[in-house]
């Protein structure tokens, strides 16, 4: 219990002075303990623990037969962590096959999403427009159902036959076969302009066993309507979050700006958007979070096909658990990936908490002067 | 609202030289604001109407238009199939079962655990409201192979104890009804209290009828989250008399149906797991709206 030991002082001097023998506050304790006593057990037993076993077991071998709290589980340290990274073989290659895949996952749908949302936030706010509640719903309904009930019905719109394809044949271009279709958009583009097969420079010798090639391919043509549903479910959300922000600009800066002959534009570009700074900073930072744990609709569209390009670690993590049994090399691989993401939501935190700090400062400092900002 | 109109009227009263071009670019703009507004309408919406059109389609007709929401002829095949053919009703009991019990345990655990670290003053109070915010921190899928774990050893693998107890609580709930609790006013407990109500007293028949808003959401957002939730029944069971809805439906897609796409089937089935959300969207919206911009005002 070293961390009682490290919060006690800390929670000692920051509590008011006990007002000992007040009745009413007598039982506070032990009902404070009881409320908290049914949450303590359900999130201790079924997010804390598993955590720790979990962390257990990604030290072994274990291959999901008996207990993995044996002394026949084979221990194998941090091998399972140092073959993802070091050892050159099918479990770096995929691990990294699906690091290189989330990350121009992550490049499209972050931008895109956030772009996305504030362009339809920016409509929403319009003050000229009727019927902007009606839209705002449209636009956010998709956020609120079903991701496994979404996906089947983006299979159907990019299946083959389907109505993506059918859409692109009215302008008289041929849709590609969506899931089936295992080609990076980098290497397409390249294709396009002469460069069919990889520049002896780049055909070998990448870092972590795939060649630069490899690495330089793009998200996939499957991976690009993975993509696109998601950009399609989360951008209402964040929509809603441009907005609430958007209705906080003062009018007055507004008007004061295009008195000033300020174009839209202008306006848009040094009025807005400074205003908005924090939420779109936290629309970012959500989304970058939020995108590196893209698992239903993998599961449900693509299972990490067509040739692993649609493969991200959420999903290789269930799958080498799973599928192959691997438990040990499951476990680390969600380490890893659960590593990437406390780093990013650190950062978040402690800008946003810099950010505020900041905020309370500059008030201070208003305060002192007498008020003027 | 009212800024809103502020706004307009504020804005009216232009230069009198400038006023024709002025009004010109305002309907422009209006024009280019509509047109923007129905073609991302027509994103977000065309993709459920042609789901819907689809459904009721015949298979063949659904693969050479897929893009027509018409349904030419229209069919109930896909629905009657849903229903004779698949274990479509027995995942909606499913689903029925654990969503309901869910949410009645996060809307009542949530509260409880809320109004401790909002008002009780206990030892490592403050520890453990650190505790919960870390634990909102942790992304749900790096705990599909620690969850699998626990049941397993609990021996609750592959039940519905599995399937719902470890859902019951959630940290995000916590934190709502904890910001709630903290914006009513002390003064109403005291009384109840120095009446001589005990603290559970206090909070179950003083407190938690004032709490209607947020318990409203705190409803919503479980109903939501639980009829949705994948990953976990995809970790807590693998019997198929114990699969919900969503594990259902991505069973289905999976491949397990035998011949042919059966577009109709699959998006008829999708269309139907939909609708409850659907419906508690249209019926509460004010009060999902509500909780994401409350995010962004946080930040």
């Amino acid at each position: 219990m070293a961390i009682d030991a490290v919060a006690a002082p800390a929670t000692a001097t920051a509590r008011p002075p006990r007002r000992g023998g007040r009745g009413v506050r007598g039982n506070e304790n032990a009902a404070g303990w009881l409320f908290v006593a049914p949450v303590i057990v359900i999130l201790g037993l079924f997010m804390l623990l598993p955590i720790l076993m979990a962390f257990w077991v990604s030290l072994t071998d274990w291959n999901g037969q008996g207990s993995p709290f044996t002394s026949e589980v084979p221990v194998v340290g941090a091998e399972n962590y140092t073959r993802l990274f070091t050892e050159d073989g099918l479990d770096r290659r995929d691990f990294m096959t699906s690091i290189r895949n989330n990350i121009y996952y992550v490049a499209l749908v972050v931008p895109a999403q956030t772009v996305l949302a504030l362009g339809l936030a920016l409509v929403v706010n319009n003050r000229l427009l009727k019927g902007k509640s009606f839209f705002r719903s449209a636009f956010y309904f998709p956020s609120v159902t079903s991701s496994v009930a979404i996906s089947v019905v983006f299979l159907f719109l990019f299946a083959n036959s389907g109505a993506v394809n059918g859409l692109l044949r009215l302008f008289g271009i041929d849709g590609p076969q969506w899931f089936a279709d295992p080609r990076g958009v980098l290497h397409l583009v390249l294709g396009a302009v002469g460069v069919d097969s990889p520049p002896a420079a780049l055909a070998e010798g990448g870092p972590f066993g795939l060649s630069w090639w490899d690495w330089l391919s793009g998200p996939s043509v499957a991976m690009m309507s993975i993509i696109a549903l998601v950009v399609w479910t989360t951008s209402g959300t964040f929509m809603l979050m441009f907005l609430a922000a958007l209705q906080q600009v003062p009018v007055v800066l507004d008007e004061a700006s295009t008195i000033d002959g300020a174009s839209r534009w202008q306006r848009f570009r040094h009025v807005t958007l400074p205003l908005i700074k924090p939420t779109t900073f936290l629309v970012l930072t959500l989304g970058l979070i939020g995108s590196w744990q893209v698992f239903d609709q993998v599961y449900v569209m693509s299972q990490g096909d067509p040739a692993k390009t649609t493969l991200t670690p959420a999903y290789l993590s269930y799958r080498t658990a799973f599928r192959d049994f691997d438990y040990g090399s499951g476990a680390a691989i969600s380490f890893v990936l659960f590593l990437i993401i406390i780093v990013l939501t650190l950062v978040q935190r402690r800008i946003m908490a810099d950010r505020d700090a900041d905020g309370r400062r500059s008030w201070r400092r208003a305060v002192r002067r007498g008020g003027r900002p | 609202m009212t800024t809103l109109t502020d706004r307009s009227a504020a804005a009216a009263p232009a230069p009198v030289g400038g006023r024709r071009a002025r009004d010109g670019r305002a309907l422009a703009s209006r024009v280019l604001g509509y047109a923007v507004l129905i073609f991302f309408g027509l994103v977000f919406i065309y993709p459920f109407v042609i789901q819907i059109g689809n459904s009721l389609k015949t298979e063949p007709d659904a693969a050479a238009n897929p893009l027509s929401p018409i349904p030419d002829p229209l069919v109930l095949a896909g629905f009657e199939r849903i229903f004779a053919g698949t274990n479509f009703p027995l995942w909606l009991g499913n689903s029925l079962l654990v969503t309901v019990l869910v949410t009645l345990g996060r809307v009542f655990f949530d509260s409880l655990a809320g109004y401790a670290l909002a008002r009780l003053r206990f030892h490592g109070r403050r520890w453990l409201f650190a505790a919960v915010v870390a634990v909102m921190a942790v992304p749900p899928v790096v705990l599909l192979i620690p969850k699998f774990l626990v049941l397993n050893q609990l021996g609750i693998y592959n039940s519905y104890t599995g399937l719902v107890v470890p859902l019951l609580a959630d940290a995000a709930g916590i934190f709502i009804m904890k910001q709630f609790f903290e914006s009513v006013p002390v003064s109403v407990e005291e009384a109840a209290r120095i009446d001589g109500a005990g603290v559970f007293r206090t909070f179950w028949s003083v407190v938690l009828p004032m709490a209607k808003p947020a318990l409203i959401t705190l409803t919503i957002l479980s109903f939501q989250g639980s009829w949705n939730e994948f990953p976990h029944s995809l970790v807590s069971v693998q019997d198929p008399d114990l699969f919900t809805l969503p594990r259902g439906l991505a069973d289905l897609v999976s491949g397990s149906l035998g011949k042919g796409t059966q577009y109709p089937l699959k998006l008829g089935a999708a269309l139907l797991a939909t609708i409850p959300v659907a419906v508690i969207f249209v019926i509460f919206q004010r009060y999902f709206v509500r909780d994401a911009s409350e995010g962004a005002e946080k930040g």
